[in-house]
């Protein structure tokens, strides 16, 4: 069994969606995460507050800087994410159809480094 | 047969030696199938391949001072799975992997069956295909671990540099490794969306084949050749597949033009002005013989109906006697399942033969296709029909400037000269 992150993408900037969108994604988004949930899939999950709200640390070199703002410069960011446990690629790529559907965006799919016994 | 290329396969240098691409030759035949065994037995692509190169650079070395093994297939197995064997065994001894080695020389003992399961070269087929890989890297991998290509020849055939494919290759395997793509036949529920993957790299081999996107030649065989391989094997192991047939005749109906297709320069022929004795009527007969089945079973796709039009321009045996209304009508049918602005243009060109040139040019004008050079030497074409030389003489430019392949550039000026 392996794990992978499912990340949700989303551009800055962007237009909102429409009040209707947003209804049917958290109603949609919800159900998906039941699903995860009752078929053991689900680690854990999360949407995320917009880039804006991050703060970034740098700890290194005996120094301690502390930076508003995401990491990332571009536009691109992460909006939210799942953590899944699925038996393969294929097995996550179709958790991520799902809820990719589900959020109305792309969603990434990149697999967690094995952690040695 | 091909004229020796030093190095090529290995051989040593200074004029090869025939029989050494001939071994060469039969070796690819059958380490496609060695690969699909072993990576069953031993559940790993990447060792499974490097044990068969292993195999390979053994094979070159002694068949051609010892002879060739009645049963080369089954010699490469036996070889490789010697070779995997060995480095597992050696691997073994290294702290941190005796778990792993172990399991598998476990597994590895019972001697596999020569002959391969079915579902080993389909398993094969569908992994180097997976929809994670990018297209570059699923050729790459096909024409390695199916078709056997070395990576010398792959870069040839692409015009690529050596180290780009091998690096292709080897972030592909690392992918499949890492992000864990798993080594199966989808199931039938996924083959609607996974088959047509599958048929892209072999449509795709055998187009870069029958026209080279770039260098001197219009047609690289060897590649088409490849391609229609793929193909043959596709429709042994998946005799149901309705658009594994069409693509499989359309590739035998394209073939059997190439004899046609370029006079001896290496000048371009175009389809109106082939001389049609020059067709292979074998590849014709078995092209139409796919066709005239798809139409009994009636289970229409995009490949299918392109082999159908194929198939009504092979029936003419002379171009003045083409059936362009049913041409005409096969690409409304493929329009409607598939409307790409490439389908649109060469239905076009049908149109044009039906209502006229001014009619097929409307048709074309709004197309987003201005990075395509076949777009421009189409409407060239129409345009100089319609007796306006200027716009067509532009428009050929404009053509020749987006090819790299010297036989079209060649062609597409003399039409330009050509103008009043």
């Amino acid at each position: 069994m392996k794990q992978y992150l499912l990340a949700v993408h989303m551009v800055e900037g962007e237009p909102a969606p429409s009040e209707a969108e947003m209804q049917r994604s958290y109603k949609a988004v919800d159900a998906f995460n039941q699903e995860l949930m009752a078929s053991g899939e689900w680690v854990f999950a999360g949407g995320l507050l917009p880039p804006d709200t991050a703060t970034v640390v740098r700890a290194q070199g005996g120094k301690v800087v502390t930076t508003d703002g995401p990491f990332a410069e571009s536009k691109e960011q992460i909006g939210g994410f799942w953590v899944v446990n699925a038996a393969d690629l294929d097995a996550a790529l179709e958790i991520a159809t799902r809820g990719s559907a589900a959020c109305g965006r792309p969603v990434e799919v990149r697999p967690f480094q094995e952690v040695p016994e | 047969m091909p004229a020796a290329e030093p190095g090529a396969d290995g051989a040593p240098s200074g004029g090869g030696i025939p029989e050494g691409i001939v071994f060469a030759r039969i070796f690819r035949e059958s380490s496609g199938r060695a690969v699909a065994t072993l990576a069953r037995v031993f559940g790993d692509l990447d060792l499974a391949e490097d044990a068969v190169q292993e195999a390979f650079a053994v094979a070159i070395e002694r068949w051609p001072a010892v002879g060739l093994p009645p049963n080369p297939g089954g010699w490469i197995v036996t070889t490789a799975r010697h070779k995997v064997l060995d480095r597992l065994r050696r691997e073994s001894t290294r702290s941190g992997r005796e778990a792993q080695a172990t399991a598998l020389l476990g597994a590895a003992d019972p001697e596999p069956e020569a002959e391969p399961v079915a579902d080993d070269q389909l398993r094969l087929i569908f992994t180097c295909c997976h929809p994670a890989l990018a297209p570059e890297a699923r050729i790459a991998l096909t024409l390695r671990l199916i078709a056997g290509l070395q990576t010398p020849e792959i870069a040839r055939a692409f015009l690529v540099p050596e180290p780009t494919i091998a690096q292709r290759l080897v972030r592909a395997k690392r992918k499949i490794r890492d992000a864990g793509i798993p080594y199966r036949v989808p199931r039938d529920h996924e083959l609607p969306q996974r088959l047509p993957d599958v048929l892209a790299v072999v449509y795709l081999v055998f187009n870069e084949g029958h026209t080279a996107s770039a260098g001197d030649s219009l047609t690289r065989q060897d590649l088409c050749a490849e391609a229609i391989r793929l193909a043959r094997l596709l429709h042994t192991l998946m005799p149901d597949e309705p658009e594994v047939r069409g693509l499989l005749a359309l590739l035998l109906l394209t073939e059997s033009r190439r004899a046609a297709r370029t006079t001896p320069a290496g000048d371009l022929v175009p389809l109106a002005d082939q001389d049609r004795t020059r067709w292979d009527r074998e590849l014709i007969a078995e092209g139409q013989r796919i066709v005239r089945d798809c139409l009994r079973r009636n289970q229409p796709g995009p490949y299918q109906i392109q082999a159908a039009i194929a198939a009504v321009h092979s029936d003419s045996t002379r171009a003045a006697r083409t059936d362009w209304r049913q041409i005409l009508a096969l690409y409304d049918q493929l329009a409607a399942i598939a409307p790409t602005p490439v389908v649109a243009l060469n239905r076009a060109i049908a149109l044009a033969e039906v209502a006229g040139p001014a009619v097929a040019l409307e048709s074309v004008e709004a197309l987003p296709l201005d990075g395509y050079h076949l777009y421009h030497a189409t409407r060239a074409d129409l345009l100089r029909r319609l007796n306006r030389p200027a716009e067509a003489a532009a428009a050929y430019n404009t053509a020749i400037a987006l090819t790299e392949n010297a036989a079209e550039r060649t062609f597409l000026a003399t039409r330009r000269a050509n103008l009043s």
